[in-house]
């Protein structure tokens, strides 16, 4: 009774006027964060818990993420114009942030199969990883989602804060520290930059909402646009830090060969398709009219990380440090996507994004397995006669390097295919043959491994047949859920090889869009 | 019981061709193969020799009767694509599985299906059969892809797929220094087919925006259209033509082809040098000729100048050779020199002669490797000094080697001649001092043989080379089927060209259509008919002398 005199007391007061929220829309992000902050909290109440149920736990809640997608997905492609936003037009509801969500959170599912086998032979159980990893997962959902460069901002800080302390995750081992505090050093420097073009930004256009400063470069022409192009260039070189594109690329090498191999195959998918979410909603979509500025820019950043990555990774011999450097040469590829600035590139870096994350984790996945108590068994040495002692993961091994390698009838091939075809449709004929000549390169690093994996042990073992090897070889165990992780792995990797249609099919429905809450559509060409 | 299942499946599949009209028999070519390899990757137990054995044989044999079905049922009459399939696959793509088999390709698929079962037949692994079998049908799938597919993308895709197969057949199974050869190999292809992946993507995009209507690789639809700008299609030619002559190999980028061969298991040498060296050679007429007709007239002399340097270069390098093996594969770079000579002389002879020699390469050279390996199975060396007189205790392998030596060296009567002769005139009306130095290769092909030959087969033999034994009756029977299709179509080559004939002339009247200034280089008592039947365009005289002449003068034409 009281209440109700209250509340009609106070009903001529005005009220303040909060946004619109569209919850549905949030779905995807309230179910990762709020479940890693359950975990958090039901961790610190059942303490004796085993390790598995963490891993189990964590993977359902990324796949509950990704299945909520679907009836979202299907509003937002039900009719033309959907596309819509939400939260003062902070968030975007686009077939762009749908997809990319789902990457991220199969990505997040994936690692945690990983983790614990990984953490159980270390010794590190307990929840700790996997609340980082769906903690920095939802940085990197808000990221996809982000709508405006303040929102987009707060992603990529919660995206990397997680992943610096994941980085240095495996406590008794010094090169994981050392990554941890040099990716924490070099990516907060990036996250400054970051922040610093968004503030020259706001200051040429008046605005961080994205769809505000679309709407003003489009209307305002500027007499002096270098605060704006100084924007450009700050803002590229906190994305590009975050994609390991060259020449921000240097802490890439170290900080994948001393992080945990989950918390890499991880980092590799996650954390490059969040980035590259940032770069294509900011520069392809919304500066699209002043691509002739940053398309050159991106254009020389895309051919450094081609030929770096792929001539650096030949003469490595360590089988992560290979890796981290092919996939620096693979955001040479995706930037090859992102350069066209046209809707075939933007489709052709989501399905490369797509299919990456699953070949990337895939291989990570065969080096926690292989990489022998310690994760330090990473030498190409110890890679020798791994067809011997593993047979399955060598095999799948192989699928995932022939895949990066760009080998037909793998996902690689055609996610290659499909950014050189958006290259070639944007007239970068020279930037498509970069990028082949850099694919034959790495061509020849991943057959270093698979050298290594298949014909190196036959030298002494020729004569005397497989009987002798098979006595001095100790077989490795695989855990389950890392055998699970990476089975889906190799599947989607050779079934959507043969049959990229599905997949290429909703990266081309997955179209960015900038859509106010009841406003016309802004996109790629308009 | 193999042979009441095949038989069994044999049957099944012809009543299943005879009745049905639509049954995709050119797809089964390429699933069959690929599903006898999963089949084997299947199967229990890695050790059974004999089980994945059969299950291979089986498979190939499929695979064999299906092609040598097709050849049964081609209609030689018709000189467009046959038995055509066409299926979506990635439609915002514009990529379609799309399958025919016209004159160009018939006798290569057939070439595919009796090589594999053959070489599968003949020699054994040694270790690990299970992944050896399985890589032999995946190989064999993408080598008939090839040969079989009119989308670019899948042929793109197919003519890369067949690297590793290949890379772990002599990686895994090779001699000696097997590791880098099957790097090298694959390496060296790789990267020649690189930039083709630009060439082919440049070709789809630029014609769709060229002519306005959505991408498609579709090979025929782009042959047809012909909307590139000239000097653009003689770029994306480049690109098409260095891969190719990767695979060819042609004389600059040939290096990895005596190492690979050398090193390759005897089935992956046969397979190698019988089919996959073709892939080379069929691209330059499938993608070259018929996709590019202007630029591949434009770059003929600069072909046909290499083809005629690897004719000499590979025959004179075969000459020095102490391996025996090696020696073949040298000489396989001579061959495949005539090969090139005949498709760039642009005119019927030329090319069906070039067409003759894929297949009478494949069947000689496939023979001559299998015999090699036959002999290095029995004396551990291929090291021509360590052989001698091998002809006293082997008399019937020396008497298969004579033959199969002869129809190599190109000997009249047998079926090497037919190719050589009408390469030769073929290139002897386009081209004629190209073709004069080419018919010196024919007799240098004689002298390198013929003295290999002499070393290892007469002479006196001492020590092991005496106790050597003679061809087996089951490496008879491999042998045999070669031996007779190297005297057939020595005699009576009518039912190859013929069949050949009606899609080899579409191929030429392509060419003179899509080139304005271009006419068949041929014999002089046939020009006037032929002006005549083309007197719309203006240069109807200017046959013989060579197109070098026309383009020297050529200005934008289109």
């Amino acid at each position: 009774m009281i209440i109700q005199t209250l509340l009609a007391q106070q009903a001529p007061v005005e009220a303040i006027d909060t946004p619109a929220i569209d919850w549905a829309i949030l779905a995807p992000l309230l179910i990762m964060s709020v479940g890693g902050i359950l975990m958090l909290t039901f961790a610190s109440i059942l303490k004796t818990l085993s390790s598995s149920v963490w891993s189990i736990a964590a993977t359902m809640i990324s796949l509950a993420t990704a299945i909520t997608v679907i009836p979202l997905w299907m509003r937002v492609t039900d009719t033309e114009n959907s596309a819509t936003s939400t939260l003062a037009n902070a968030v975007a509801f686009d077939g762009f942030s749908l997809f990319l969500t789902v990457v991220i959170a199969l990505s997040v599912a994936l690692s945690a199969m990983l983790a614990d086998g990984y953490l159980k032979r270390e010794g590190l159980e307990g929840p700790e990883l996997y609340v980082l990893l769906m903690m920095s997962a939802a940085g990197g959902i808000i990221m996809a989602f982000a709508n405006d460069l303040i929102v987009l901002f707060i992603g990529l800080e919660i995206l990397s804060i997680a992943v610096y302390v994941l980085a240095a995750m495996h406590t008794r081992k010094l090169e994981s520290q050392e990554a941890g505090i040099k990716y924490f050093v070099l990516g907060a420097f990036s996250s400054a930059f970051f922040l610093y073009g968004i503030a020259m930004i706001y200051g040429a256009t008046g605005s961080t909402n994205l769809i505000d400063i679309k709407n003003f470069l489009a209307a305002t022409v500027l007499d002096d646009d270098a605060l704006l192009l100084a924007g450009f260039a700050l803002m590229l070189v906190g994305l590009a830090f975050k994609v390991a594109a060259v020449p921000f690329h240097f802490w890439t090498p170290d900080v994948y060969q001393g992080a945990p191999s989950p918390v890499v195959a991880y980092m590799a998918s996650a954390v490059k398709a969040a980035g590259f979410a940032a770069i294509i909603r900011v520069f392809v979509l919304t500066f699209e009219q002043y691509r002739t500025d940053w398309q050159p820019v991106v254009y020389v950043l895309a051919i450094l990380s081609l030929l770096v990555g792929s001539f650096l990774a030949i003469v490595q011999t360590d089988v992560k440090r290979m890796l981290a450097y092919s996939s620096i040469s693979h955001a040479g590829f995706i930037l090859v996507g992102v350069q066209a600035a046209t809707e075939r590139g933007v489709a052709a870096v989501l399905f490369y994004l797509a299919v990456y994350s699953f070949m990337v984790i895939g291989s990570f996945g065969v080096l926690t397995v292989a990489g022998g108590t310690g994760d330090n068994a990473h030498s190409l040495d110890d890679y020798k006669g791994l067809s011997k002692r593993s047979p399955l993961l060598a095999f799948a091994l192989m699928i995932f390097l022939f895949s990066q390698a760009g080998i037909p009838l793998t996902t690689g091939f055609f996610a290659k295919f499909g950014v050189i075809s958006a290259a070639i449709d944007a007239r970068s004929f020279w930037l498509a043959v970069v990028a082949m000549i850099s694919a034959v390169v790495g061509a020849y690093l991943y057959l270093r491994v698979i050298v290594t994996m298949f014909f190196a042990e036959d030298d002494d073992s020729e004569e005397d047949g497989a009987d002798g090897e098979a006595t001095t070889a100790e077989p490795i165990d695989i855990p389950l859920g890392a055998g699970i992780a990476i089975a889906v792995c190799v599947l989607v990797t050779v079934v959507f090889g043969v049959w990229p249609g599905p997949i290429d099919d909703l990266a081309r429905e997955a179209i960015p869009r900038l859509v106010a809450e009841s406003a016309a559509v802004l996109q790629i060409g308009n | 019981m193999t042979n009441t299942l095949l038989s069994e499946t044999l049957s099944s599949t012809l009543t299943l061709g005879a009745a049905d009209v639509s049954f995709p028999v050119l797809t089964a070519l390429i699933v069959v193969p690929f599903l006898g390899a999963l089949v084997i990757a299947l199967l229990p137990g890695g050790d059974r020799v004999e089980l994945t054995k059969q299950a291979a044989v089986i498979a190939s044999v499929i695979t064999g009767a299906l092609s040598f079905w097709v050849l049964w049922e081609f209609n030689m009459a018709d000189d467009g694509f046959q038995f055509t399939e066409s299926a979506n696959w990635v439609e915002g793509f514009g990529i379609s599985w799309s399958m025919g088999i016209d004159g160009i390709s018939l006798f290569l698929v057939v070439l595919t299906g009796l090589l594999f079962p053959l070489a599968i037949l003949a020699c054994d692994p040694g270790h690990d059969p299970k992944p050896y079998y399985a890589w032999i049908l995946i190989l064999e799938a993408g080598v008939m892809g090839v040969f079989l597919t009119l989308d670019l993308f899948f042929f793109f895709v197919f003519f890369e797929i067949v690297l590793v197969p290949m890379y772990f057949l002599i990686g895994k199974w090779g001699h000696g220094n097997r590791q880098y050869a099957a790097t090298k190999f694959f390496l060296y292809t790789m990267a020649g087919s690189a930039l083709m992946l630009v060439g082919i993507l440049a070709t789809a995009f630029l014609t769709a925006s060229a002519t306005g209507n959505d991408v498609t690789f579709n090979l025929v639809e782009l042959a047809e259209g012909q909307a590139l700008a000239q000097n653009t299609a003689r770029w994306i030619f480049l690109s098409f033509a260095l891969a190719f002559s990767v695979k060819v190999p042609l004389f600059p980028v040939h290096t990895w082809l005596p190492d690979a061969h050398t090193e390759a298991p005897t089935a992956g040498s046969v397979i190698l040098a019988g089919v996959m060296l073709k892939l080379g050679t069929y691209g330059f007429l499938r993608f070259g000729l018929y996709l590019f007709p202007e630029a591949s007239v434009y770059f003929a002399p600069f072909m046909l100048t290499l083809g005629v340097i690897g004719i000499i270069y590979g025959a004179i390098a075969a000459t020095m050779q102490k391996d025996l093996k090696r020696l073949v594969a040298y000489s396989s770079i001579a061959h495949l020199g005539f090969i090139v000579l005949g498709t760039f002389s642009l005119n019927v002879e030329g090319i069906e002669g070039g067409l003759l020699q894929m297949v009478n390469h494949g069947v000689s050279t496939g023979a001559l490797f299998l015999l090699v390996g036959m002999i290095y199975e029995r004396r551990h060396t291929r090291m021509i000094a360590e052989l001698s007189g091998l002809q006293k205790a082997a008399p019937v392998m020396a008497g298969v080697f004579t033959v199969v030596m002869l129809s190599s060296i190109g000997l009249p009567g047998l079926n090497g001649f037919v190719g050589e002769f009408l390469t030769l005139i073929g290139a002897f009306n386009a081209h004629r001092w190209w073709a004069i130095v080419a018919a010196g290769g024919v007799i240098l092909a004689a002298l390198y043989l013929l003295w290999a030959f002499q070393r290892v087969f007469h002479g006196p033999a001492e020590g092991e080379n005496l106790e050597m034994p003679d061809l087996k009756l089951t490496e008879g029977l491999v042998l045999a089927p070669l031996l007779f299709l190297i005297v057939f179509m020595g005699i009576y080559p009518k039912p190859v060209i013929e069949r050949m004939e009606p899609a080899v002339e579409a191929l030429v009247d392509h060419i003179e259509d899509s080139v304005p200034r271009f006419r068949e280089p041929i014999a002089n008592q046939r020009t006037v008919d032929d002006a005549e039947s083309h007197s719309e365009d203006d240069h109807g005289e200017e046959d013989d002398h060579g197109e070098e002449d026309n383009h020297s003068e050529e200005g934008g034409e289109e």
